[in-house]
């Protein structure tokens, strides 16, 4: 007899909970738009945040209300982008790609350590023991920090470097997040040329610790047409504004620290 | 007297009966969403809501219904469809009323559907034999010993992350090697709460 009963309770309670969700369902639907889930599935879903809102679902939220661009998905890139403005209806514009570079180019042709390291293997951990065992304080310590923060395999680090493979990187920007340097940029991809050093000791310095490093000898800024270089704190700056990739920068310097970039 | 129980049962709950470092319920979500601080935080935020919720839903139905009905022994599988249902019904309310509270805590809710913790909590009530009040403190004393763990384990994780221990105890293997010695360190408070409110 007791079978009967609880089998009874529990389809009662079943069927109650049902018709309480049934209920629930209908009277506190919350209209979302359809749209929403076709953007989001136009994205690459990987969540990387370089659009600026917590992951990809985030964006496309923001876009089917209006609040946001649609170019903004780095590794979606145009056809993201594309995508997207046939879902919404709109031109997408151009996207601009960005890639990720690492300005600095202290291998260990250039440069050496300072001295034998011999903890983790993390270019964080190595940063807090008096900067890093790189002989250059502000170059690549090549532990690969941004390697393990790639999701694309687009960054490895050899001889002491990190180095993007341009190929495969989306411009997302988690390795530059990941760099205890600060030395990863990430920019639009242009034929304009690039200071690849961050050192900004004076030239003697510099050039004793890293053959690669800007001494900041001036020599491009006497070349530039547009006066578009600038040494400050001993280290050059490209206005990518004034300049018009004539190149004369790069065949100028003498160390190498400029190169074109594209 | 009363006030006094009370609040030994909630302590208790918090410290030394802890339901994930002293009982062993609720280590899926222990071990699955303890690797960021904010998602540790939300998550056990869910998880004592819906079981203080629970607890208060499941405590008449056996009370009034199963126990009268001589079914007491079919609560396991009750309990869970009740949470089911409460978990359901809170999302759906959720996601109308307060969209920042969804925000907050609804992400967490589907994965909570009927979580161990919240099943224990519910069904160790009655074998502890507590009346109404003092089975809400519990639920609300182990939601709140839930972030606790939730919490220090997340900042046992963030240290794994940059140590580097051998290869065959990489990922899983030193995340439970790490939970246990943080179990271990709560045994620490075996006997405190009782001595405290001496009983």
């Amino acid at each position: 007899m007791s079978i009967f009963s609880a089998i009874l309770i529990v389809t009662v309670i079943g069927l109650a909970g049902a018709a309480i969700l049934v209920v629930a369902a209908k009277y506190l639907e919350v209209a979302e738009d359809p749209r929403i889930g076709e953007v989001t599935s136009a994205l690459p879903g990987a969540n990387c945040g370089a659009c600026g809102f917590a992951g990809c679902s985030d964006y496309a939220k923001a876009i089917v209300e209006g609040t946001a661009e649609i170019g903004k998905c780095v590794p979606g890139g145009q056809k993201a982008a594309d995508a997207v403005g046939a879902i919404m209806g709109v031109a997408a514009g151009k996207a601009v790609q960005q890639k990720a570079v690492v300005l600095c180019q202290g291998s260990y042709d250039h440069t050496t350590d300072k001295y034998d390291y011999h903890g983790i293997k993390s270019c964080t951990a190595a940063a807090s023991l008096y900067g890093g065992p790189a002989t250059c304080p502000y170059g690549c310590i090549g532990f690969g920090d941004c390697v393990k923060a790639c999701k694309f395999d687009a960054i490895h680090a050899d001889n002491g470097l990190a180095v993007v493979d341009a190929d495969k990187c989306t411009g997302c920007g988690e390795c530059a997040k990941a760099c205890p340097k600060h030395i990863i940029s990430v920019r639009p991809v242009s034929a304009q040329p690039i200071v690849l050093c961050a050192n900004t000791d004076r030239g003697a310095l510099t050039h004793k610790a890293c053959t690669a490093g800007c001494i900041g000898c001036m020599k491009c800024t006497k070349v530039c047409p547009e006066g578009a270089v600038t040494v400050t704190d001993n280290c050059a700056k490209i206005d990518q504004s004034k300049c018009i990739n004539c190149g004369a920068c790069v065949l100028a310097c003498p160390v190498g620290a400029i190169v074109s970039f594209g | 007297m009363m006030a006094a129980k009370l609040a030994f049962i909630f302590f208790s709950m918090i410290l030394t009966n802890n339901y994930v470092l002293v009982k062993f319920l609720g280590i899926c979500p222990f071990l699955g969403v303890s690797k960021k601080l904010d998602s540790a935080v939300g998550m056990s935020a869910a998880v004592t809501f819906v079981m203080v919720l629970a607890t208060a839903a499941t405590w008449p139905l056996y009370s009034c219904v199963l126990v009268p009905l001589g079914l007491a022994y079919l609560q396991t599988i009750v309990f869970i469809l009740v949470i089911a249902i409460l978990v359901q019904l809170l999302e759906s309310i959720m996601k109308k009323f307060p969209p920042p509270l969804y925000k907050a805590l609804g992400i967490y809710l589907p994965l909570i559907t009927t979580n161990c913790t919240i099943l224990g909590v519910t069904i160790l009530n009655f074998t502890n034999g507590y009346n109404y009040v003092e089975s809400l403190i519990c639920a609300a004393g182990a939601g709140l010993g839930f972030m606790l763990a939730m919490v220090i384990f997340s900042g046992v994780r963030k240290r794994l992350e940059d140590a580097e221990p051998p290869k065959a105890f990489e990922g899983l293997p030193i995340t439970l090697v790490a939970a246990s010695i943080t179990s271990l360190s709560f045994t620490g408070f075996g006997g405190l709460i009782e001595k405290i409110f001496g009983m």
